[in-house]
């Protein structure tokens, strides 16, 4: 006999139950809207959640200021779509500093992002920030809890995560203390993007293949998005047909060359694709094997 | 080679839509894989993730790298080192935690629950078969039914997993040999008989060479499968069943959006539920109809076990979180003593007669736990004597809540029979239980209502009754000025009693010794007491060293709002102890004492005392007085 209720049913009621599970006991939570194709099922999950409510709390958008002039479009659209507050928060310092990732390196992640994130959450007073991560991005991912613990100064210990059985989750933590809760843990690439497409979900036009003016630097293909692309002696950008499977900062978000301008042809890409979804990512690989991990414990998402 | 139940590659090329079409009718299973390191069980979700094509070229290459520079097989891929996951575990070559994996074949998306399988880790394998609907359970054909495998029968049986797989691995090893196969699969069985596992599936595989995984294998002609795969494929999950059992609906947020709409969201536990539905909101059994299922797409003509929804109900009935909407006709019983199994999760040993937070669905109670009636050998099955459970304690125990659940049997249902304990200090989870049944004490002993009550009798006095509960070291002062204020308040005119901790152990606790349980039965007799005399109308005086703040908490808890004063006599040990006034320090330093607070034993510093006494900076007199100021100001 068939079951009632296909995967992406049960994913979904799953995701809808702890972001539901949550509001018994946050004081002020959050969603951490990052703009990908991951925090816009999230956000489409918590519109659902709490429907014909709008989701009960803020967006908290933690900018760099180098994201995809794209991503800032789609943000502001679904923001006033969903009837919630959109905070965007930059660091600061970072502003003031003028960091940006051509001179800065890790540096401009550790300061935009890591250190962006954690005031914003001070900043505010959030005690619960949904986050959109999943367990299959990365090994050390699959064993993180959907419910993960920060100490006061934002650490992550891998130690002191709380067992999660059934589906019960203990969100009770001391004065000072947050949690980081990822709602859709369970779902893989091909998962989001099956919703995606089920859903009607709108996402970033980068997603999909169109020509853009690119150049090939360190064996990543980036996208010229404005004139702050500092062009080496001999570059000039190339118009190719490409698309992003992740989408980040314009400057460390390789490009996959593509032909694919619909939902269908993007996840046929992905089905027949060999390599791994983050791999167009610089942050994985500073640091060898095990930087997620740390950065993790430094506070990262 | 594209094996057939995998990605068909062609279909994606030709006609991705027909493909992505096919694909949105996957149903989802979650299983756990039980078995060691040595077992071969890392390699074999290695094997799965690498034949349902979830591993990547770049992915492929490291894993190749990785597999030359610190593998166990040779120049030949070692999948083990694709699942294995935090750096530090990976250096020791063991995985130390529950990890998530996820594949999908052409019928079926699989959740992966990987657990260790080391005697240490029974709280990870609890937690991983938690939410599994089948267990694979690993053994290495080369031994043989172990301790261990003893132990992970034993395990998935108790969290209630109905379907269990047998791999005999790495038959490559022994020649393929059918008499191997058989061996082993005839002494699981008589074994698994005795511990109630009627039916399960054996199959002999190699999750290295890749025997029987996706299709039966050329190696084991005399095996007629199913393949591995295939098996885990066609499994009936249990979601009929689930949809049979009576409705059921744990109410987790109430969803008010403007005056007109009031909904009640969650996750159906059990059942159906259609608009028009006779319901019973429990606990307070009040009955309603389903006026509508309200989703994001529009309302529902019906939901099930497992959908995620939101009521709206014909009558405007109190109900909020922690409530349960069930069917009328069959609601499931409310108690507040049960007995249950507890499986004990923390380092702290579990503490009997102490509250903890216990979390059930969406209820959150006080409740205490008793000594256990007997704790579990996971290993042998035996029943022990117990006055504990320690980190991975397995034990059955009595328990009551201060105030009724609604529950069912976890054998009739996982969500309204499965809990979580919480230490009330450090929010930790301690614990995870399934209820077994309620003792049914609680509706046989009713509340004798009285006609007189605590007011009236307070009024009588003319005065507020309220509790002075006295903490500090042993000869920080507490009795002495204890004493004081009790003499100031008679002189007062005000009516009073003063429990002391030396005089209540000549009587009441004369049976109670000086171990942590006996001193948590101690205060909380002494509560009770406390309580009683409040209720008189009296101001009740207590002076006990009461050095753990989980008992002066629950002794709080049970008193009104504001009536409980925390007065901790601060004095240092080192003074406490120069003073020594009944000399026990002495004794205590020479060994003479066990248990003795501040020495051996430890004492929890109130955190928020209301009346706070430095004794190194006032008299005991002054503290009188400040006291007095403070309780009747």
């Amino acid at each position: 006999m068939t079951d009632t209720l296909t995967h992406l049913d049960r994913l979904e009621a799953e995701s809808i139950h702890i972001m539901r599970e949550v509001m018994a006991d946050a004081a002020k939570p959050v969603m951490l809207y990052s703009v990908g194709k991951d925090s816009a099922v999230m956000l489409h999950l918590a519109r659902k959640a709490f429907y014909p409510s709008p989701p009960p709390f803020p967006l908290l958008h933690v900018d760099t200021t180098w994201k995809f002039k794209a991503m800032y479009e789609l943000r502001d659209r679904m923001a006033a779509e969903s009837g919630m507050e959109l905070i965007v928060y930059q660091n600061p310092e970072a502003k003031e500093r003028g960091i940006n990732p051509f001179d800065h390196g890790p540096l401009h992640t550790d300061m935009w992002k890591t250190e962006g994130l954690k005031q914003a959450l001070d900043l505010h007073g959030f005690d619960v920030a949904f986050g959109g991560a999943r367990r299959d991005e990365e090994k050390s991912r699959a064993k993180e809890r959907i419910f993960s613990f920060r100490t006061a100064s934002h650490g992550w210990d891998p130690k002191k995560q709380r067992p999660e059985l059934w589906n019960l989750y203990n969100a009770r933590k001391a004065k000072g203390e947050s949690i980081r809760v990822f709602p859709i843990s369970n779902w893989t690439e091909l998962d989001i993007w099956q919703y995606i497409a089920r859903e009607n979900i709108p996402i970033v036009p980068l997603y999909f293949a169109a020509p853009r003016p690119t150049v090939e630097r360190d064996g990543l293909l980036l996208m010229v998005d404005d004139d702050r692309f500092p062009l080496l002696p001999g570059e000039t950008p190339v118009e190719r047909s490409v698309r992003f499977r992740t989408l980040g900062c314009y400057p460390l978000t390789g490009a996959v060359e593509s032909g694919a301008t619909t939902l269908s042809e993007v996840i046929q890409e992905m089905l027949l694709t060999t390599t791994s979804e983050r791999q167009g990512r610089i942050i994985d690989k500073d640091g060898g094997d095990a930087s997620m991990e740390k950065k993790k414990q430094e506070g990262y998402f | 080679m594209t094996d057939p139940v995998y990605v068909t590659d062609a279909l994606i090329a030709e006609d991705i839509d027909a493909y992505l079409a096919q694909h949105q009718q996957k149903s989802l299973l979650r299983f756990i894989t039980c078995g060691s390191v040595d077992d071969g069980k890392s390699t074999l979700i290695g094997r799965l993730l690498y034949d349902s094509k979830m591993i990547f070229e770049d992915q492929l290459a490291a894993l190749e790298a990785d597999s030359k520079r610190v593998g166990t097989q040779g120049q030949e891929i070692d999948f083990a080192l694709l699942v294995d996951g935090l750096a530090a575990e990976r250096e020791q070559g063991i995985t130390i935690d529950v990890a998530y994996r996820f594949f999908t074949t052409e019928k079926r998306k699989f959740i992966v629950a990987d657990t260790p399988g080391h005697e240490q880790y029974t709280r990870n394998m609890v937690t991983g078969a938690s939410t599994a609907d089948l267990a694979v359970i690993l053994i290495d054909a080369r031994k043989g039914v172990l301790t261990q495998t003893r132990r992970h029968s034993f395990l998935a049986h108790l969290l209630g997993i109905r379907h269990i797989v047998l791999a005999v691995n790495k038959m490559d090893l022994v020649g393929y040999d059918k008499a191997v196969f058989d061996r082993i699969t005839l002494a699981y069985r008589a074994f698994a008989s005795e511990i109630g596992i009627t039916n399960f599936t054996a199959i002999p595989i190699s999750g290295f060479k890749g025997d029987n995984i996706t299709a039966l294998s050329d190696n084991t002609p005399w095996f007629k499968g199913p393949a591995l795969i295939e098996h885990l494929e066609n499994v009936e999950i249990g979601a009929a069943a689930d949809e049979a059992k009576p409705f059921r609906l744990p109410v987790q947020w109430v969803n008010r959006p403007n005056l007109d709409f009031r909904g009640f969201s969650g996750q159906l536990a059990s059942g159906k539920v259609r608009p028009g539905d006779a319901v019973r909101i429990l606990p307070s059994g009040k009955t309603t109809t389903v006026d509508r299922i309200v989703t994001l797409d529009g309302d529902l003509d019906e939901a099930v076990a497992g959908q995620s929804v939101t009521l709206t109900l014909a009558d405007e009935v109190d109900c909020s979180r922690g409530d349960v909407i069930a069917a009328a006709d069959a609601p499931p019983e409310a108690a507040d003593q049960f007995e249950a199994t507890l499986v004990w999760m923390a380092d702290e040993a579990m503490i009997a007669g102490r509250a903890y937070w216990l979390k059930l669905a969406t209820q959150s109670v006080s409740a205490t736990i008793q000594q256990p009636k007997y704790e579990i050998n996971v290993n042998t099955l035996d029943h022990l004597a117990a006055k504990t459970l320690d980190l991975n304690g397995i034990g059955v125990v009595e328990l009551s809540t201060d105030k009724p659940i609604t529950f069912e049997a976890y054998g009739d249902n996982r969500t309204l029979g499965g809990f979580i304990l919480i230490d009330k200090l450090t929010n930790a989870t301690v614990a995870a239980g399934m209820l077994h049944f309620s003792l049914r004490r609680a509706q046989n002993v009713h509340w004798q209502a009285t006609d007189i009550d605590r007011d009236m009798r307070a009024n009588l006095k003319n005065q507020r009754p309220a509790l002075l509960w006295f903490t500090g070291l042993s000869g920080s002062g507490k009795s002495t000025i204890a004493n004081l204020v009790e003499k100031k308040l008679h002189r007062m005119n005000r009516h009073s009693f003063l429990l002391d901790g030396d005089n209540v152990r000549h009587g009441l606790n004369r049976d109670l010794g000086f171990t942590e349980a006996d001193r948590i039965e101690n205060i909380r007799r002494v509560g009770e007491v406390a309580k009683l005399m409040s209720d008189a109308g009296l101001i009740v005086i207590t002076a006990f060293i009461s050095p753990f703040r989980a008992e002066r908490e629950m002794v709080r808890g049970m008193l009104p709002e504001g009536e409980f004063i925390e007065v901790f006599i601060d004095t240092p040990l080192a003074e406490a102890e120069r003073r020594d006034v009944k000399g026990l320090y002495k004794k205590a330093r020479a060994g003479q004492l066990k248990n003795f607070t501040g020495i051996d034993s430890p004492y929890e510093a109130p955190e928020n005392p209301e009346i706070r006494i430095d004794t190194t900076a006032m008299t005991p007199e002054e503290a009188a007085d400040l006291i007095i100021d403070r309780l009747l100001g």
